[in-house]
């Protein structure tokens, strides 16, 4: 992991920085590699994005750290103590991140299978909902549209998940995939709703899944407060447990809570792949994104690919919606999204509109989640770092211009993102 | 050198015409209105309690005391009804113009509320009208001022989804200098930092030409991060010394403010109302009436056109949106320290969101946009009244909360349909390529 190697780089400067600025002969196998390096590969630029998150981050790291604002009180009389304390505090905070999401070290001298890969399991559970988001987030963006309300649908698949869940009882391996298409169905209701509003109406999607977020909160705070839905005594906003029926299976071990989810996720991640590249679909949702007036010429419905991109998109959401309540949580809450609604938009982003991608920046993004958790445990670090450096990366991915300027890249033409610059109106 | 180019010579003759709405709209928006017709009329008008509705107008601070109203409430259900029933039928036969269908749905709306606020008025308790538009627009201050920010934004095509962000930062650094140095300091902090948001937003969307949507809703990530990580690492152990600014009190404009109901609602507020007012003021005419608003609007429609008569483009859309950002900053100090007294993690809560809808709602104009973000502002001050009366069927204040954003939706779908931003918002201007 990048954040790990490049943790006590306070200042912005790189290896390749100081070398002379062009090579004109590129020979033998250390000159193509340098090659590689000073291009704008995407590749080389998301790890190029990733470290200069991180360095930005040590700077915030610094600045709000106590013992290196002491020490530097007397910075002229011993230097050295100032950069120690700077480097302890941004190693132990990014050793925190590492060790809440891969691995902890001191857990292998155990031997204790279940502490040694806890972290990971952490990793994959967080990830999970992030995935399903992103996906969800991805499609849209290739059909032109943004859908802002993963919120909302994941908090409709949890009412629906939820509601299945803990108040049908069925047989084993049924419950839980009736408590999943459940869950997808009150996604892909809540984005349908927003692409019936878009196709017939022309009401924004912006505007229109945003407000459906509100609604959806509205609508499960409410819920939480009738009786039925509401766990007794009633005096808590929370339903009742899911049965465990319905909750995914785990997946290593009934000690760690990474669950069957994971494996739903990497075969939707398999399934949009191929729904927009190797699908008849896939193309006119393509199409439509990249020019409508092309696509209305070709005879693609517009209004009709808008509904059914919609209703997919929604069902990914509610996938996120139902690994949340039958996988970690599982009782539906008001908070049950836990930030994934919005998150989803920025792992989307980092993936640069492709499934593959997305499925990476959500594990990313996942483990940089279950890594906060140990950074608030261990550090004098405020977890919040996370959201900074989560926003940083997406920055810097968004920009490969400024990237290229930092780093002094060359360009090579490629390494586009995919979702073009495009407004309200189109 | 060429001739210095006047204003004139930069004017664009547009013919516009008015295509009707569909067939089909017309006929479910008629019939949306003879539903609330009836609705007024056989439900509101039937279920409240034999009482009279009782209409209070006093409002701390005020010299002249008007009497409480009361009436009786069926009776002015069902002609409120009937007159919503009637709307609907004549949009029905002969269909209002798409202009005169944007006062009809407010009128509607406004008689609506009335005809809602009487019933729940029957109770026995009075309904407080006056307290009822002053909390509105106390609540509606930060959205009008975050909508104006989106506004400058947009109109000169640089789209703002990152107002959120901009009130988050803003209320933060108001809390914190407001706390250090003074509340005007904080104001101050807050208007730049702001600022700073939106020259960031300028940066990468003009210069590294970022999809705009998409870069807002990263800097509103930034933006929540950063101020959560600083409240941790600042004011969580010391909220004294950092996070308790207190808040401006209002200050009542003299004879203005002794106005009945009028007054205590409009001037009987603290200087970010104020400073709002004229804020609201200021670009409404500007945009229209000089030369800046007309390069502006020009920027935002089309930029080459702009360009080839010798506006810099890209100047005006970093001071637009710079500008815009400063004031989203404003309307953050508003959450910290025009209202509540001190910050607390993500305290704009989707505001800014909010903002964002009453800018697309008003169709980017201040005059819509301010009215959209008064109705939100007033929908959140109805749920709190409600909670003071006794209306004859409680409502779920949960339910309650919810419909705004429904109305929203219908407004949007319905009567805004398909909105046209200003041509080129969104799209970055690269000199020559197009």
């Amino acid at each position: 992991m990048s954040e790990q190697k490049a943790g006590g780089e306070p200042a912005v400067s790189t290896p390749e920085s100081g070398s002379s600025k062009v090579d004109q002969t590129p020979d033998g196998g250390a000159g193509r590699l340098r090659e590689i390096f000073r291009s704008d590969h995407p590749a080389i630029l998301t790890i190029l994005a990733i470290f200069a998150a991180v360095v930005i981050g040590s700077i915030l790291i610094i600045a709000s750290d106590q013992a290196t604002r002491t020490a530097a009180g007397y910075f002229t009389a011993a230097p050295m103590d100032t950069i120690s304390a700077a480097w302890h505090a941004v190693s132990g905070a990014y050793v925190a991140i590492f060790e809440g999401s891969i691995l902890n070290p001191s857990s292998l001298s155990s031997g204790n299978a279940t502490t040694i890969f806890g972290p990971i399991s952490e990793t994959i559970v967080s990830a999970t909902p992030l995935i399903f988001a992103g996906l969800s987030v991805t499609l849209a963006f290739r059909a032109g549209l943004f859908n802002i309300g993963a919120q909302g649908q994941i908090l409709l698949a949890a009412i629906f998940a939820g509601y299945v869940g803990f108040s049908w009882h069925l047989p084993v391996v049924l419950h839980v995939i009736v408590a999943v298409l459940a869950g997808i169905l009150g996604g892909a209701l809540w984005a349908g709703l927003a692409g019936v509003l878009k196709a017939k109406t022309g009401a924004h999607e912006v505007i229109t899944t945003i407000m459906l977020n509100y609604v959806a909160l509205g609508l499960i705070q409410y819920l939480l407060g009738v009786h039925g839905f509401q766990a007794k005594p009633y005096n808590q906003a929370i339903s009742p447990a899911v049965d465990h029926n319905a909750m995914y299976p785990h997946l290593l071990g009934s000690a760690l809570r990474a669950n069957v989810a994971f494996l739903v996720a990497i075969a939707a991640t398999v399934a949009v792949a191929w729904l927009l590249n190797r699908s008849t679909f896939g193309f006119r949702l393509r199409t439509v994104g990249a020019n409508q007036d092309a696509a209305r010429t070709a005879g693609i419905s517009i209004s009709s690919v808008y509904i059914v991109v919609m209703l997919i998109v929604g069902a990914l959401a509610g996938l996120a919606g139902s690994a949340q309540v039958l996988g970690t949580s599982p009782q539906v809450t008001s908070d049950i999204d836990a930030g994934v609604g919005f998150d989803a938009i920025t792992v989307s982003l980092l993936g640069r509109g492709s499934p593959i991608g997305t499925f990476w920046a959500g594990m990313l993004f996942g483990a940089l989640r279950a890594g906060s958790v140990q950074l608030l445990a261990s550090t004098n670090t405020p977890s919040d770092l996370v959201q900074v450096l989560q926003a940083l990366i997406v920055l810097f991915i968004a920009a490969p211009g400024l990237v290229r300027l930092i780093f002094r890249l060359r360009r090579s033409g490629g390494g586009q993102t995919a979702v073009v610059a495009k407004g309200w109106n189109g | 050198m060429s001739a210095p180019v006047t204003d004139e010579e930069l004017v664009v003759h547009h013919k516009t015409v008015r295509v009707g709405p569909s067939r089909t709209r017309r006929t479910v928006v008629a019939i949306g209105l003879m539903v609330i017709g009836l609705f007024t009329a056989l439900v509101l008008g039937t279920t409240g309690t034999q009482t009279d509705a009782k209409f209070g107008f006093d409002a701390g601070g005020a010299q002249v005391h008007v009497p409480t109203l009361s009436f009786a409430e069926a009776p002015f259900c069902f002609v409120v009804g009937a007159l919503i029933v009637l709307a609907g039928i004549y949009h029905l036969v002969r269909g209002f113009t798409p202009v005169a269908m944007r006062w009809v749905g407010s009128g509607v709306g406004v008689l609506f509320l009335l005809a809602f606020l009487a019933w729940a008025g029957t109770g026995g308790k009075t309904v407080q009208f006056t307290s009822l538009l002053q909390q509105g627009l106390l609540l509606a201050t930060p959205l009008v001022l975050g909508a104006m920010g989106g506004i400058l934004c947009e109109r000169s095509g640089v789209i703002n989804v990152a107002i959120e962000g901009q009130m988050l930062a803003g209320a933060f650094a108001g809390a914190l200098l407001g706390t250090v140095a003074g509340l005007f300091a904080g104001v101050i902090a807050a208007i730049v930092v702001g600022g700073l948001l939106g020259l960031l937003l300028a940066v990468f969307a003009i210069k590294f030409l970022v999809n705009q949507v998409i870069l807002g809703v990263v800097l509103n990530v930034l933006a929540l991060g950063l101020t959560g990580y600083l409240f941790d690492a600042i004011m969580a152990n010391n909220s004294n010394g950092t996070n308790n600014p207190s808040f401006f009190d209002p200050a009542k404009i003299p004879l203005l403010g002794d106005i009945p109901v009028v007054g205590p609602v409009l001037f009987d507020q603290n200087y970010i109302v104020y400073a709002m007012y004229v804020i609201v003021i200021v670009i409404d005419v500007a945009l229209i009436r000089t030369r800046w608003g007309l390069r502006t609007r020009a920027v935002g429609e089309h930029p080459q056109a702009a360009d080839t008569v010798g506006i810099n483009v890209l100047r005006l859309r970093y001071q637009n949106v710079v500008l815009g950002g400063c004031v989203a900053g404003l309307a953050g100090a508003f959450l910290t320290i025009g209202n509540v007294g001190s910050f607390s993690k993500n305290i704009s809560s989707g505001q800014g969101f909010i903002a964002l809808a009453a800018v697309i709602f008003g169709r980017w104009t201040p005059r819509g946009a301010l009215g959209a973000a008064l109705l939100f502002g007033f929908a959140g001050a109805l749920q709190s009244v409600l909670s003071f009366v006794n209306p004859p069927l409680q409502i779920n204040s949960n339910l309650l909360n919810m419909l705004p954003y429904v109305v929203t939706i219908f407004a949007v779908a319905g009567l805004v349909g398909r909105v046209r931003a200003p041509a080129a918002d969104g799209e970055p201007y690269v000199k020559g390529s197009a």
